[in-house]
């Protein structure tokens, strides 16, 4: 074997090295920033009422305001845990099978949960024990959640944020 | 609960879902990454031979076709078993313990008479050995994907596991050391020429151990607790389990003579503790415990010796290997000539002279790497480390249950930790012990179970980000509980 071949090969294997290390970067950021971007796609709530078109959504949205696409536990254990809204209900409770689990000692299994419906979020009690907030009234029934009004339930506060 | 408007799950057209750009699977690019890896692998056996041989033989590619045929198997698996998995995982794996099949071969190659080097057969030697064991480790961890379809479930086994971990990390310690000591550390149990190292799968079971207890006592863990410094440490009585695992890897050192496995354990404990809890109490905590037990064995070591012995040595051989280098100190002063050797870009693979090496194939397999492939290839290779603990951490990011939080993050933690131990001992970081290298070292035990841990952070990262309903998702549960919403959004913590 000449020995230029096997200099070239030599730097050659260790840059291929390197190639594949920034290809697996490539993969991963790309994964990473897909979640993020979709993060905001996912956010249906405003288009779920506009699936014949962007046209009739833009005026809906202008009266309505902000839509929200974050759920934040501003208060609480989980104080800081954000969650990226979608068209699903999110349930909240101690039960681990609920969207938000919440380890707080004053709520319950099943506590409550935020279901949208054109485009507005509802937060419903599910006959909680100690009760659903919004702001400092109990919630009874469906009650429409406006951006930034604290939901409270035992020590844990949440908020909707666009 | 009351009669539910159910909310709009069901959207207007599924099409123009947004949701559907979450439901990638990126299998493709897990292909495509998995056959540059292989191409990679194959380079290596080529550039060894015309090093080794002075001539590239017409079926260098034999070794490398093999593992592509194995892991490009295990690739299959994933995509139907477990299609939302990690698409960067395999691929780095595969490219670690295809490099490491190839330098055990180029080992064989050196090892072997000048005349038979040529015609070395596939599965000849510890290369070949090491081969049969990849093909063994990735078929396990296909099966423990095919098994294990939901992470929770190994939850049911926690206690079962533990106390299996537990007994499979005192075993070595109580036989006899004619079965359980192999180079003055008892980690080994032999059978005839078959020798199993039970702690590298004891690491899995007892993380399945912890990850589900802390999911049960988290909230004791972190909420009880008074303020000192700034800082909130437990109860007293909480610290019980804590004191417990360090007990016992205190034990492991001085039985086992083994401070590697030691920190292993302990540093696991801490770290899943810390997950769950987020109190930087614990690590402190944590930290002082091992550095004040490890500093009472080497004190202990130096005046009384006897069990303690071993690590007072080690201790020594660390602090000064320039000291005796042609006795105690001679296979660390051989791996830093080694490193040395290779400098920035190595002699080239199969350049080196790693024969000189005692314990190559094992302990010392990145000092050996290391000569071949310089610094620029070894720090290739530690952000491949890297970038796998990066992607089981993600996977415990992206996961919704605090079981499957706890095990990915547990089982990322403990395989970086272990990667530092070993790179720490051989660059002289920190006192050498023998842990080995993951998927590089030859040995079956070690490469099992890290297959296994990789079959793990595969399926927890699928459960991550699997969509609740988008292609190939499995539709929720008909009836019975509120459906699992909401696996397809990512939960991130922020700090205010």
């Amino acid at each position: 074997m000449p020995e230029l071949v096997i200099t070239v090969a030599r730097f050659g294997f260790l840059i291929l090295l390197w190639i594949f290390v920034f290809t697996v970067v490539g993969v991963i950021r790309r994964d990473l920033f897909a979640g993020a971007r979709s993060g905001r796609l996912v956010a249906a709530p405003r288009t779920v009422g506009a699936s014949t078109g962007q046209a009739t959504a833009k005026p809906a949205k202008v009266k309505r305001g902000r839509a929200a696409h974050q759920l934040v536990v501003t208060a609480g254990q989980l104080a800081g845990t954000r969650i990226t809204l979608g068209e699903a209900q999110i349930t909240i409770g101690r039960a681990e099978d609920s969207t938000l689990v919440i380890t707080d000692d004053y709520a319950s299994a099943r506590h409550a949960r935020l279901v949208p419906r054109d485009g507005q979020w509802f937060v419903e009690d599910l006959g909680s024990t100690n009760g659903t907030y919004l702001d400092r009234a109990k919630v009874t029934g469906p009650t429409p959640v406006p951006l930034g009004v604290p939901i409270r339930i035992g020590r844990t506060s949440l908020e909707l944020r666009p | 609960m009351t009669a539910p408007a159910t909310p709009a799950t069901s959207p207007a057209t599924a099409g123009e879902r947004p949701g559907v750009r979450l439901a990638r699977s990126r299998r493709n690019a897990e292909l495509s990454l998995l056959l540059l890896a292989m191409a990679l692998v194959a380079a290596y056996g080529a550039m060894v031979e015309a090093n080794v041989l002075d001539t590239v033989t017409p079926d260098f590619w034999v070794p490398a076709a093999a593992l592509a045929a194995v892991f490009l198997g295990m690739h299959l698996v994933i995509r139907f078993l477990a299609p939302f998995a990690d698409p960067a995982l395999l691929p780095a794996v595969a490219l670690l313990n295809g490099l490491g099949v190839g330098f055990l071969r180029r080992l064989d190659l050196a090892n072997a008479a000048p005349a038979d080097r040529a015609e070395l057969a596939i599965f000849a030697g510890i290369g070949g050995r090491q081969l049969a064991w990849t093909l063994v480790s990735v078929m396990l961890a296909a099966g423990l994907l095919a098994l294990m379809r939901d992470h929770r479930s190994i939850s049911r086994y926690a206690y079962t596991l533990g106390l299996a971990g537990i007994v499979l990390v005192m075993l070595p310690a109580v036989l006899p050391a004619s079965i359980s000591e192999i180079n003055g550390a008892k980690l080994w149990v032999r059978i005839g020429s078959f020798s199993i190292q039970p702690g590298e799968f004891a690491k899995l079971a007892l993380l399945v151990f912890f990850a589900y207890y802390l999911v049960r006592k988290r909230e004791v863990l972190s909420l009880a607790s008074h303020r000192f410094l700034g800082i909130d440490f437990p109860r007293g009585r909480d610290l019980g389990p804590v004191l417990v695992v360090w007990v016992i890897s205190l034990l492991v050192l001085v039985f086992e003579k083994d401070l590697g496995t030691s920190l292993l354990y302990f540093g696991m404990f801490v770290a899943t503790v810390y997950i769950a809890t987020e109190r930087v109490s614990w690590l402190l905590i944590g930290l002082v415990l091992f550095f004040g037990g490890a500093y009472l064995a080497y004190f202990l070591g130096s005046t009384v010796g006897g069990p303690f012995l071993n690590f007072s040595v080690r201790a020594d051989i660390w602090l000064d290997p320039f000291g005796d280098p042609y006795n105690k100190g001679y296979q660390l002063v051989q791996g830093l000539l080694a490193l040395g050797t290779g400098g920035l870009f190595g002699a080239g693979p199969g350049g080196g002279q790693p024969l000189l090496l005692p314990e190559v194939q094992n302990d010392f397999i990145f000092a050996g790497i290391g000569e071949e492939i310089g610094l620029f290839g070894l720090s290739a290779l530690l952000m491949i480390y890297l970038l796998i603990v990066q992607r089981g951490l993600r996977a415990a990011l992206a996961v919704r249950d605090s079981f499957g939080k706890l095990l990915a993050g547990g089982l990322a933690f403990t395989l970086g930790l272990q990667v530092f131990v070993i790179v720490g001992g051989i660059s002289k970081l920190i006192p050498l012990t023998g842990q080995t290298t993951p998927f590089l070292s030859a040995g079956g035990s070690s490469l099992m179970a890290n297959w296994l841990l990789i079959a793990v952070l595969l399926r927890v990262s699928d459960a991550g980000r699997r969509p609740v309903t988008g292609v190939g998702g499995k539709v929720n549960r008909p009836s019975g509980g509120p459906p699992e919403q909401l696996h397809g959004a990512p939960t991130e913590v922020i700090r205010p």
